[in-house]
């Protein structure tokens, strides 16, 4: 695992509150044993009309947001079912990063461990870059973890996220498994300590 | 000063502090099934760990299984798949598995339960967000990615952050024809579906201490829905009560030890809370949803709310956003809303009470012309009671198909689905867009009564007048 310190790329907006899983995967892509064809069905109900199967006007479908790596939210981002399905997808399509007024906390976990930053703007410094993208498709957003900023034009702003994922992050230890393994004693101890196990 | 049952269980349960300063927690149990494992079971394969605990893990099957030919192989080949690889795993890592065969088999939020697996004090994590559903023993449950899920297997640990805690009172009697689902609904509309991000939510008050174990579940089953991760009711004599004989509870002498236990698990009286609301039973009414979010709920006595009347542009927009998927118009009463499929089921209400609860109104009644409707058992167990009760008897003659146990219309991943516009009269826990099987299907929440009241009406109807309820 490599720090992740920086990330850069091309944004899209994906509007609104309450983004739940179920929008970003539908349960129907998720009768697999792997993850590893979920690019396929993320955001499927945005991207294609169920009356007619043809592609939305959605931004996700627009040619010029094609090389987005960065995805534009609102409040509440991730809520609902805990599936992992859902930032994995997001993932396995390309996207390195995503920036919202809030998000769920299932959704934010399993988005930090997988090494996809998950950082947090207010409404209205979210609108202006979402106003600034619909415009200049091909600029550069870029968010700085160790400044805690982000930066596209010649705008720069806050940015937010818990102090544990950030450090997890920029010290590329966001895969937690390897240092939870090296406690094994202490895991026994714990175990032995508790009544039912 | 005291503390609550949140700290003391995360307390007895830290194992230390990792390097980005998050707890290294101890899962006492960890519940999976075929949906959110099969890739965990990947990593350990590919890593060549084994599980750590494998007697701490215990695995079913739900989200896949048809509920109505369940032969062997199933019809879908991606559900035999999956149904196989769990098969496989559970196998080759020695975890204990109720499958199809074994009688024991039901929504995993229901299994945990009634095998006496769910036990106060505990640490429970699932791949699954309605874990807090088994915060109802006074255990800190919660849903887990599947990442986790392979940490959980590998060290029975995982990386977890405190949350604070907020305790919901809710005092007083609820009124005749308001159920535990109506608390639920009621809380989320009050606090929002993100009101509990970074909370606990502690239940008590009168209300959750007269409770059954039932009525306090379906509650827990949806602090998720307002964002809290987990939920739980301090452990009293009716948790005791609803555990006592189980498979899987302590017995004998080992049984009196536990309860000691258990006791002094539940929340100091002088303990402080990040929060308190408080909430008086009686200002509670049968609560149906109009939107897309379970926090978008009226009364079914209420008029569907007018964007132009929301008191933020934020709101403005996402309400009519919501009436448009529904297709409902603004400021318009709900009651008489046609629908076009009643569900009784899930893991918020498919268990022994709601189908008794249910049919006790349902008896005599026909569902009206045209509705399907669907009584879907959360578990083989609560099948072969509700059978020997004759309860199914009472669904079938009303025109309800009896189906067996599994997840069902709840979400999108078997058989059973909402086709087109579809909207759905749902016991269930979410009303997002398309969850229920059709990207343009459309799901409004109530109680298990308020569903046959639907059903039998073919519109959204108030049970407390359909049914003669005093
Ligand atoms: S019944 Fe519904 S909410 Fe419960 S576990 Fe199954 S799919 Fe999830």
């Amino acid at each position: 695992m490599s720090a992740i310190t920086k990330v850069s790329g091309k944004a899209v907006t994906v509007a609104g509150n309450d983004i739940d899983t179920d929008r970003i995967i539908p349960a129907k892509f998720m009768k697999c044993v792997t993850f590893d064809d979920l690019a396929e069905g993320m955001f499927y109900d945005v991207k294609v009309n169920p009356n007619t199967g043809e592609l939305t006007e959605h931004p996700l479908n627009d040619p010029k947001h094609a090389e987005a790596s960065i995805i534009i939210s609102g409040e509440n981002f991730g809520c609902g079912s805990s599936r992992e399905h859902a930032p994995q997808s997001i993932y396995r399509s390309g996207f390195r990063a995503i920036i919202a007024e809030s998000f769920a906390e299932i959704f934010y976990g399993n988005s930090t461990t997988l090494g996809m930053p998950c950082v947090c703007g207010s409404a209205a410094d979210l609108a202006a870059l979402s106003e600034y993208i619909d415009e200049n498709p091909t600029a550069e957003v870029t968010f700085d973890l160790e400044a805690l900023q982000a930066s596209y034009g010649d705008v720069t702003f806050p940015i937010t996220m818990p102090e544990s994922a950030r450090s997890s992050l920029i010290s590329g230890k966001f895969d937690p498994l390897a240092e939870l393994m090296e406690n094994m004693d202490k895991i026994e101890a714990t175990a032995e300590a508790l009544p039912y196990i | 000063m005291g503390k609550t049952l949140y700290e003391k269980v995360w307390d007895a349960h830290s194992v230390g502090t990792l390097a980005d300063g998050r707890t290294q927690l101890f899962i006492g149990t960890h519940l999976i099934h075929e949906v959110t494992s099969p890739q965990a079971f990947g990593m350990l394969r590919d890593k060549g760990i084994k599980v750590k605990y494998p007697h701490r893990t215990f695995a079913t099957v739900d989200h896949i299984v048809p509920t109505d030919n369940q032969a062997s192989p199933l019809a879908d080949p991606l559900a035999e798949k999956m149904i196989q690889e769990i098969r496989k795993n559970t196998e080759e890592f020695g975890v204990t598995y109720f499958d199809l065969a074994s009688g024991k088999q039901g929504v995993v939020h229901i299994v945990g339960p009634e095998q006496g697996i769910t036990q106060p004090g505990t640490t429970i994590a699932c791949g699954d967000s309605h874990t807090a559903t088994h915060g109802a023993f006074g255990a800190i449950a919660f849903g887990i990615g599947t990442t986790q899920v392979r940490d959980v297997l590998a060290t029975q640990t995982m990386t977890m952050e405190k949350l604070k805690v907020r305790k919901i009172i809710v005092n007083g009697e609820l009124r005749p024809g308001v159920y535990a689902k109506d608390v639920s609904l009621h809380i989320i509309r009050l606090l929002g579906a993100k009101g509990g991000i970074g909370y606990a939510y502690e239940y008590a008050g009168s209300t959750f201490d007269n409770f059954t174990m039932e009525e306090r579940m379906t509650v827990c089953n949806m602090a998720i829905e307002g964002g809290a991760r987990c939920g739980y009711v301090n452990p009293d004599q009716i948790t005791f009560d609803y555990l006592e004989g189980r498979p899987y509870s302590p017995t004998g002498a080992e049984w009196d030890k536990a309860v000691e236990g258990w006791k002094a698990f539940a929340s100091d009286a002088d303990a402080e809370y990040a929060d308190v609301v408080e909430i008086n039973a009686a200002d509670i009414e049968p609560t149906v949803t109009w939107g897309v979010s379970p926090d978008q709920g009226i009364s079914i006595g209420e008029t569907i709310p007018d964007p132009a009347n929301a008191k933020t542009e934020a709101d403005r927009v996402s309400f009519q956003d919501a009436l448009d998927y529904m297709k409902l118009p603004a400021g318009a009463p709900i009651k008489g809303t046609k629908i076009d499929v009643a569900f009784l089921g899930s893991c918020t209400n498919g268990r022994l009470s709601d189908f008794r609860e249910a049919a006790k109104y349902l008896k005599g009644h026909k569902v009206a012309d045209g509705i399907k409707a669907i009584a879907v058992p959360g578990s083989q167990i609560t099948a072969i009671q509700c059978e020997k009760e004759g309860i199914d008897k009472i669904f079938t003659d009303a025109g309800f198909e009896w189906r067996a146990a599994g997840c069902s219309m709840c979400l999108a991943m078997n058989p059973d689905k909402l086709i087109g516009d579809q909207i759905c009269a749902s016991s269930s826990n979410r009303n997002f867009k398309g969850r229920q099987g059709s990207s343009i299907g459309r799901t409004v929440l109530m109680s298990p009564v308020m569903v046959v009241a639907a059903a039998v009406k073919g519109e959204l109807a108030d049970a407390r007048e359909v049914f003669n309820v005093a």
